[in-house]
C-alpha cells in the first residue's frame, strides 16, 4: 500500500491549487497539505514540497469553476480564512466535488459542505465589514492611507471594490497583521510592504504625516456621529454587535472610546 | 471653508435630521465613469452604527432647519425655540466629497425644513445634487427629500440627479394629519409621489427602446410614518403602508417610533417611552409582505387589529392557522416552507437545494440554521411522526416562550425568578 504523504506548499492559493493538481495527477494518498510557514511533519508520513505552477493552478481553478461557480467562490473564501487545517478540509471538499456528476456545493445537509459554506460566509462578512470600516487619512503626499487589522486575509477580496470606487485618488490600504498592503496609483493596484514606524490608528494625537485638514474632517465626522445618535433609543449591545470593539481603534468616529 | 462655522452648522443640522429613519443606500447601480469619484454598487454599505444601533450609511443632514410650518411632531416646527442654521450649497458639496473620499459614507441624504416656500427649498436641494454630479463627477448615492408642495418641474429635475426620492407622510391616517399638521394637506404629499412614480414608469419603458435613456430615480421612492403619536392601530398603519407600496410603487416604507420632542397636549408627553418593540413588529410584518408572500389581510384584520407584542407576527399567524400545519419539509413548496415559524428565507433556499440530494431530517435542519425550538411544532421531516399534533395554540406559545432566549423574553416571562 502506498504511504500517505504531506504536501508542503508556499502558503499561496495558487500553491494550494498546484498541490491539489499534483495529488490528483499522481494519485497521492494525502495525509495533509501544509503551508511551509507552519509545516509540521507527521510521524508516519513522508513530506513532499510542491512548487507553485500557475498553469497547473489555473487548470484546477477552471476545473472547479466548470463544476460550480459557487464551489470555487466558497473554496477561495474559505481558504482565505487561514483557519488551521483548512487545506485538508478543502481537499476533501474538492474530492467530493469531482466524485459526483452534479455539483455538491448546495448539498447543505452534508457536514463538510455546510462547514465550508459557513466559513466562506464568515470571510464574506469580514470582507463586507472592511469595505465599510476602512477609514482613509490624507497624508501630506496626497495619498489616502488606511490601516486595517482583519481576522481573515481579505485584502485580495476588497481590492476591486476600492479600485472602482476611488478611481481618482491615490490610496493605500495596509494590513498591519499580515504586513502587506495595496497601493493604487491611479492606474493599477500594486502589492506593497512598508516599514511602518507606527501604526496609524485614528488617534487623538496628531501625526505630522497627515494634513491639518485631515484632522478637521475627522473632527467633523466625529461630531456628526454624535449628533446623529438618538439618546432615548440607546442600545449599546446592538451597537457593539454591529461594530465589534476590535475594529474601534481604526475608526475616526470612535477616537474617544478607545 | 471655515471649519468652526461648518462644525456648528453640522451639529445643528445633523441633530435635526436624525429622526428620518431611512438609511438605505441600496438598489441603485451607478458605475464610476471616466475615472470619477465613487459608485453605487446596488448593495449599499453601512459604514458605521450609532449608539442606538442604527445604520450610518449616508451623510444625513438638513439643508436648513428654518421652517414655515408648525407640525406638532417635528423638532424643526416654527414655534419651537431652537437654534437655527442653514448650509450653503458649496458647504454640503464639500462635506459630502470629503467624507466620501475618506470612506465614511455611501453618499448624501439631504432633507430640509421649508424656508420661504416649497419651490425655493426644492430648488436648492436639486442644486446640491446637480453640482455633485456635474461638477464633482460624483457617482455615489444621493437621496433627496421631496418637499411637499414642490412643483412638478422641480420634482422631475430632482429625479435626474438623485438615486432616491422620498416624501414622508409621517401620519398614517388623514384625520391624524389634520390634527397634528394643520398647515399640510394630504395632497401635498401624494402629488410629488405620483409625479415621481409616473416618471419612473415612463423612463423605464423608454429605456427598453432607447438604451441610453438616463436613469430616473433608479432606487425608487420611499416614505416614513411615525408610530404611536396618534392612536392608530397596527392595522391602520400596515393598510396604509400597503396602499403606498401598491399605488405608488414604494421601494420602502419606514416606521419610526415616535420620540417625544415637544410638550403638546395632542401628543405623548416628553419622557414617554419610544415604542421600539411595536416598531420592530411592524418591520417584521413589512418583511412578511415583501419577502415571504403574505397578504396583509392574513396578518391584520378586524378580528386581529393589532400585532402580538410577545411573539413575532409569523408565529402569531401560524398559531391562529394551525390547520395549515404540519408542513412537510421534504415536499412542501417554497411558499409554505416560508410560512413555518423559525424558518427564514435563507433556510428556505437551503432546504430547497439540499433536499435534491437526500431526504432531510432534523439533524440536517439544525445544521442548516433552522430554529427548531419554534419550527418543530409546525413541520414534519424524515421518519419522525408529528409528535406535537394534539397541542393547543396557547400551549405551543407557552412552550416556545419558555425555550427561547429572545431579547424581549424577560419582559414577558410570567415565571418569577427566585434568586434575583
Amino acid at each position: 500500500m502506498e504511504t500517505a504523504r504531506i504536501l508542503i506548499y508556499d502558503g499561496s492559493f495558487n500553491g494550494f491549487l498546484t498541490s491539489v493538481f499534483k495529488a490528483f495527477d499522481e494519485k497521492i494518498v494525502v495525509s495533509d497539505i501544509q503551508s511551509n510557514a507552519i509545516s509540521q511533519s507527521g510521524l508516519f508520513s513522508e513530506t513532499e514540497t510542491v512548487f507553485t505552477q500557475m498553469d497547473l493552478a489555473k487548470r484546477v481553478w477552471n476545473g472547479i469553476q466548470r463544476k460550480s461557480n459557487l464551489a470555487i467562490k466558497n473554496i477561495y473564501f474559505a481558504f482565505l480564512s487561514g483557519q488551521k487545517g483548512i487545506e485538508l478540509q478543502l481537499y476533501r471538499y474538492i474530492l467530493k466535488l469531482f466524485a459526483k456528476k452534479q455539483s455538491i456545493a448546495t448539498d447543505y445537509a452534508d457536514e463538510i459542505v455546510m462547514k465550508i459554506s459557513q466559513l466562506a460566509k464568515s470571510v464574506g462578512r469580514e470582507k463586507h465589514r472592511m469595505e465599510a470600516f476602512v477609514r482613509f487619512q490624507l497624508t501630506q503626499d496626497g495619498i489616502y492611507f488606511a490601516n486595517i487589522e482583519p481576522d481573515f486575509d481579505v485584502l485580495p477580496l476588497i481590492s476591486k471594490h476600492f479600485r472602482s470606487r476611488y478611481a481618482d485618488q491615490q490610496w493605500i490600504i495596509y494590513d498591519v497583521k499580515r504586513k502587506y498592503g495595496l497601493f493604487y496609483n491611479m492606474e493599477s493596484v500594486e502589492i506593497v510592504t512598508l516599514d511602518l514606524e507606527e501604526v496609524y490608528t485614528n488617534s487623538i494625537q496628531k501625526n505630522k504625516a497627515f494634513t491639518n485638514e485631515e484632522y478637521d474632517y475627522q473632527d467633523l465626522w466625529n461630531d456628526y456621529f454624535k449628533s446623529t445618535n438618538i439618546k432615548s433609543r440607546i442600545n449599546k449591545k446592538l451597537h457593539t454587535q454591529h461594530v465589534p470593539k476590535r475594529y474601534w481603534k481604526y475608526l475616526s468616529e470612535k477616537k474617544e472610546a478607545v | 471653508m471655515s471649519f468652526e462655522r461648518v462644525r456648528e452648522k453640522l451639529n445643528i443640522l445633523a441633530d435635526a435630521a436624525k429622526y428620518d429613519v431611512s438609511c438605505s443606500s441600496s438598489g441603485s447601480i451607478r458605475t464610476n465613469k471616466n475615472k470619477g469619484l465613487g459608485n453605487s454598487s446596488g448593495m449599499g454599505i453601512c459604514h458605521s452604527y450609532t449608539e442606538d444601533g442604527r445604520c450610518v450609511s449616508l451623510l444625513k443632514i438638513l439643508l436648513t432647519n428654518y421652517c414655515i410650518f408648525d407640525c406638532a411632531y417635528c423638532v424643526t416646527r416654527k414655534s419651537n425655540d431652537i437654534k437655527r442654521a442653514a448650509f450653503k450649497i458649496q458647504e454640503v458639496v464639500d462635506l459630502t466629497i470629503n467624507f466620501y473620499r475618506r470612506n465614511y459614507i455611501e453618499g448624501l441624504f439631504l432633507s430640509s425644513g421649508i424656508f420661504k416656500n416649497p419651490d425655493f427649498t426644492m430648488e436648492r436641494l436639486v442644486a446640491v445634487a446637480k453640482k455633485l454630479r456635474l461638477e464633482e463627477n460624483f457617482n455615489g448615492y444621493i437621496h433627496l427629500k421631496s418637499i411637499p408642495g414642490a412643483s412638478d418641474e422641480l420634482m422631475f429635475e430632482a429625479g435626474l440627479y438623485a438615486d432616491r426620492l422620498s416624501v414622508n407622510i409621517e401620519i398614517p391616517t388623514i384625520s391624524g394629519l389634520k390634527l397634528l399638521a394643520p398647515d399640510k394637506k394630504h395632497e401635498d404629499f401624494t402629488k410629488p409621489m405620483l409625479k415621481v412614480k409616473n416618471e419612473i414608469v415612463r423612463y423605464k419603458s423608454e429605456r427598453k427602446i432607447i438604451k441610453n435613456t438616463p436613469k430616473y430615480a433608479p432606487a425608487g421612492q420611499s416614505t416614513q410614518m411615525i408610530i404611536g403619536a396618534t392612536g392608530e392601530s397596527d392595522k391602520d398603519i400596515m393598510y396604509s403602508a400597503t396602499h403606498y407600496y401598491k399605488n405608488y410603487n414604494m421601494k420602502r416604507v419606514y416606521y419610526s417610533g415616535y420620540v417625544p420632542v415637544a410638550e403638546d397636549s395632542r401628543l405623548p408627553s416628553i419622557g414617554s417611552q419610544v415604542p421600539m418593540l411595536r416598531e420592530n413588529r411592524l418591520y417584521q410584518t413589512d418583511w412578511l409582505l415583501r419577502f415571504y408572500g403574505f397578504d396583509i389581510r392574513e396578518i391584520l384584520n378586524n378580528s386581529t387589529p393589532n400585532l402580538d407584542i410577545d411573539i413575532d407576527p409569523k408565529l402569531g399567524w401560524a398559531l391562529r392557522n394551525l390547520n395549515h400545519f404540519p408542513v412537510d419539509i421534504n415536499t412542501a413548496d417554497k411558499r409554505m416552507l416560508a410560512r413555518i415559524p423559525g424558518v427564514g428565507m435563507q433556510s428556505v433556499n437551503r432546504i430547497l437545494k439540499a433536499r435534491k440530494f437526500r431526504r432531510l431530517d432534523r439533524e440536517h435542519l439544525k445544521r442548516m440554521g433552522v430554529a427548531l425550538n419554534r419550527a418543530k411544532y409546525f413541520m414534519v421531516c424524515g421518519a419522525k411522526n408529528w409528535e406535537t399534533k394534539d397541542l393547543q395554540p396557547e400551549t405551543i406559545k407557552g412552550l416556545i416562550l419558555q425555550s427561547s432566549q429572545g431579547k424581549f423574553r424577560n419582559k414577558y416571562s410570567s415565571q418569577l425568578s427566585l434568586f434575583n
